[in-house]
C-alpha cells in the first residue's frame, strides 16, 4: 500500500468509510448500494478536487515521496541494454549520480541522473542523492564520451542539492558544477533534461543545461530548497511552506517563467501510484524532443542552447517600462 | 569559563574608543579607521592610499566596484556598459522592490555589478566588478544579464574578459531565474573560450554559492585576494550537516590554494602588475 501524505488524509478517511460500509453490507445482509454509490461519487470528486488544486507544498511532499520513481526506475522502463558506468577517473565513484549507455528503441544514448535511495541503507550509500564533485565529474566524463560517439544525452534531475560537506569543498564542488555548466553549453549532441523529483540549486543545474528541459507535474525546481530559502530569507526553516509558495517552484510556475519546455502530466495522485504509466508519459515527451533535436546540426544544437539560456531573466531600465529580455 | 566571559567583555569595553567597521564589507568612513582584524588604528586617507589594505596586518578591506576600477584601469579609459539596467520583481516577491530601492540609495549603484571596457597599462579589456554592498552582491537577472552582455562585447571586440567576483550567491527573491543566470553566463563564457579568448577570474571577499559554482571558478586563470572567503556551501550549513568543527582557514583563499583550486593568491599591491603580465603574455601570442 502507498504511504499517504498529510493532505491526502480526507481521501483515505472516505475510502475507509466505503470499505466499512461494504463489509457491513456483506455481514448484515443489508442493501447499502445507494449509500455506497453516493460515497464513491463523493470520493471521486474529492480526489479530483484534491489533486487538481494541489498547493505548492503538497507537490513538494509528492516530489519527496519515499516511493516516488527514481532515475534507475525510469531507466528500466524507457531504455534497453543499459550498462551502468562508474567513476570519475580522478577520485571515486559517486553513487549519488548514476550514468551509463543504453538503447532508446534503436537509438544509442547516454543516460545520467541523480539517484536517491529507496531505503535508509541505500540512501546512506547514495548520500540521499546529494552529489560530491566526483559525481559531477563522472557525469561530465560520460557526456564528453557521448559527444565523441555522437550519442544524445538524457539527464534526470532529482536532488536536494550538491552535498554541503568539507570534503566536497576541498575537492572543488564549485569548480565541478561550474565546469559542467560551461561544458554542457558547448556539447555538440542533443541534451534533454527532465526534472523527475526535486531540483535544487546548482546541484541540479550541474547536469541540467539542456536543449530541452521538461518537468514532471509534481516535481519542483528552484534556486534552493524551500527550507534553505526560508532559513536565508526569514532565518526560520519552518517557513518552508511559505517559501515554496513565494519562490514559484512548481512545474506550472517554472513553465510560466519561461524556464522549461513541457510539463509532463502525472498520473492521479503522483508518479508513485503507477510508475509504468508515468514512464510512458515521459516517453511521449522524450521521443518528441529527440525527434526535433536530432534534425539539428552540431552548430545548431550549440546555438539553440545559447539562445535558450540567453533569453532567461527579467529586468528593466531606469525611467523605462518593464522589459522581458 | 565564566571568568573568561567577563574578561572578554571587559576587554571589549576598554578598547572600544574608535569604532571598528561594523560589518567587514563596509568601507571605513571618517578620519581614523580601525582594522577589523588586528585593531590597528590608521588614518583613513593612508588606508585608501594603501589600496584599502591594513598597513599593519595586511587585511584586505573589501573594495567597491568603482574603487576597484579606479585602482586598476588607466585613468579616463573606463567606458561603462548598461548602467541604467535595474531589477524587476518577476516573482512579485514581497518587499523586494523596497530592498532594491534601499540599496540603490545606500550605494549609489543600480545593481550589484559594474561592467564596461578600458585599459590596464594600455592593454584593452572588458571588465566586470561585482559589489558586495548591493544585496550582498547576489546574482539575479540583472547581474546575469550585465555579465553576459559584457562577455558578448568581449567576443565582439576580441578582447580579454576579466571579472572580480564578490557575491553571496544567487539572489533568492528571483528564484529559478537567478539560478538560470549561472547557465546564461556559462553559455556566453563557452563561446568566449571557443574563440580562444582570455578569461581571468579574480575572486574577492566573499565569493560563494551560485557565483562560486559558475563563472568565478572557470577562469583560464583563477586568482584570489588574500583572506577572501570562497566556497560553495555556507560554513553554518556545512557544520550542521557534518556536525564537526571546521578548520579556521576553511574556505579562505589560502585554503582553496592549498587544495589546488587557485592558480595564485595575489596581494592587492601586486595585482595590477600581475594582471599586466598576464595580458602582455596573451597579447604576444602567435597568430
Amino acid at each position: 500500500m502507498t504511504t499517504e501524505l498529510e493532505f491526502e488524509r480526507p481521501i483515505r478517511e472516505l475510502k475507509d468509510k466505503i470499505a466499512e460500509l461494504q463489509s457491513f453490507m456483506k455481514e448484515k445482509d443489508i442493501d447499502l448500494t445507494e449509500e455506497i454509490t453516493r460515497l464513491e461519487e463523493k470520493l471521486n470528486n474529492l480526489e479530483n478536487e484534491t489533486y487538481e488544486h494541489m498547493k505548492p507544498w503538497d507537490r513538494v511532499q509528492i516530489a519527496r515521496h519515499a516511493e516516488r520513481p527514481t532515475t534507475l526506475d525510469y531507466i528500466s522502463y524507457l531504455f534497453t541494454d543499459f550498462i551502468e558506468l562508474h567513476g570519475d577517473r580522478l577520485f571515486a565513484d559517486d553513487e549519488a549520480i548514476v550514468g551509463g549507455i543504453a538503447m532508446y528503441e534503436d537509438l544509442p544514448v547516454t543516460v545520467i541522473g541523480h539517484q536517491r535511495g529507496k531505503d535508509t541503507k541505500e540512501n546512506i550509500r547514495r548520500n540521499f542523492g546529494m552529489p560530491h564533485p566526483e559525481g559531477y565529474r563522472k557525469a561530465l566524463r560520460l557526456m564528453k564520451q557521448a559527444e565523441k560517439f555522437n550519442r544524445p544525452v538524457i539527464c534526470f534531475l532529482d536532488t536536494k542539492g550538491a552535498y554541503p560537506g568539507m570534503s566536497a569543498e576541498e575537492r572543488g564542488q564549485s569548480e565541478a558544477i561550474a565546469r559542467n555548466l560551461v561544458e554542457m553549453a558547448g556539447l555538440t549532441v542533443p541534451i534533454v533534461c527532465i526534472v523527475i523529483g526535486e531540483g535544487a540549486s546548482g546541484g541540479a543545474l550541474g547536469i541540467g543545461v539542456g536543449n530541452h528541459v521538461h518537468m514532471l507535474e509534481n516535481s519542483w525546481y528552484s534556486v534552493i530548497t524551500p527550507e534553505g530559502a526560508a532559513s536565508i530569507l526569514w532565518k526560520d526553516a519552518t517557513k518552508a511552506k511559505l517559501a515554496a509558495e513565494s519562490l514559484k517552484i512548481t512545474a506550472p510556475d517554472v513553465k510560466e517563467l519561461g524556464i522549461i519546455d513541457e510539463v509532463i502530466e502525472e498520473v492521479k495522485g503522483g508518479a508513485h501510484r503507477d510508475p509504468k504509466e508515468q514512464a510512458e508519459r515521459i516517453n511521449v515527451v522524450l521521443k518528441a524532443s529527440l525527434q526535433e533535436l536530432l534534425k539539428l546540426s552540431k552548430e545548431e544544437l550549440v546555438e539553440q542552447r545559447y539562445e535558450k539560456y540567453k533569453n532567461m531573466g527579467q529586468f528593466t531600465f531606469v525611467n523605462d517600462s518593464i522589459g522581458v529580455n | 569559563m565564566l571568568k573568561d566571559f567577563f574578561s572578554k567583555n571587559a576587554k571589549k569595553k576598554k578598547y572600544a574608543t574608535i569604532p571598528t567597521a561594523k560589518i567587514k564589507h563596509d568601507v571605513p568612513e571618517g578620519l581614523m579607521s580601525k582594522c577589523p582584524e588586528c585593531k590597528h588604528i590608521m588614518y583613513t586617507k593612508e588606508l585608501k592610499k594603501n589600496l584599502l589594505v591594513c598597513q599593519s596586518c595586511g587585511y584586505h578591506y573589501p573594495m567597491n566596484s568603482y574603487e576597484r576600477i579606479n585602482s586598476l584601469l588607466d585613468e579616463g579609459s573606463f567606458i561603462e556598459y548598461d548602467k541604467e539596467m535595474i531589477s524587476d520583481n518577476p516573482l512579485n516577491f514581497p518587499g523586494y522592490l523596497e530592498k532594491l530601492e534601499g540599496d540603490r540609495k545606500k550605494t549609489q549603484l543600480n545593481e550589484a555589478v559594474v561592467t564596461g571596457e578600458g585599459t590596464i597599462n594600455d592593454f584593452p579589456l572588458v571588465i566586470a566588478v561585482m559589489d558586495s554592498r548591493f544585496r550582498m552582491g547576489s546574482m539575479g537577472s540583472v547581474v546575469g544579464e550585465k555579465i553576459t552582455r559584457a562577455i558578448e562585447k568581449a567576443v565582439e571586440k576580441k578582447l580579454p574578459f576579466i571579472i572580480f567576483t564578490a557575491s553571496g550567491g544567487a539572489r533568492m527573491q528571483e528564484g529559478i531565474l537567478s539560478l538560470m543566470q549561472m547557465a546564461k553566463t556559462s553559455v556566453a563564457l563557452k563561446r568566449l573560450s571557443e574563440n580562444g579568448q582570455l578569461f581571468i577570474s579574480v575572486m574577492t571577499h566573499p565569493t560563494t554559492g551560485g557565483v562560486s559554482a559558475s563563472f568565478a571558478s572557470v577562469g583560464d586563470y583563477n586568482f584570489a585576494e588574500p583572506g577572501a572567503l570562497i566556497g560553495f556551501a555556507g560554513r553554518r550549513v556545512i557544520e550542521q550537516t557534518i556536525r564537526q568543527e571546521l578548520p579556521e582557514d576553511f574556505q579562505t583563499a589560502e585554503f582553496l590554494f592549498k587544495h589546488g583550486q587557485l592558480d595564485k593568491v595575489i596581494k592587492r599591491s601586486e595585482l595590477k602588475e600581475t594582471l599586466t603580465k598576464v595580458l602582455k603574455i596573451h597579447a604576444g601570442g602567435r597568430e
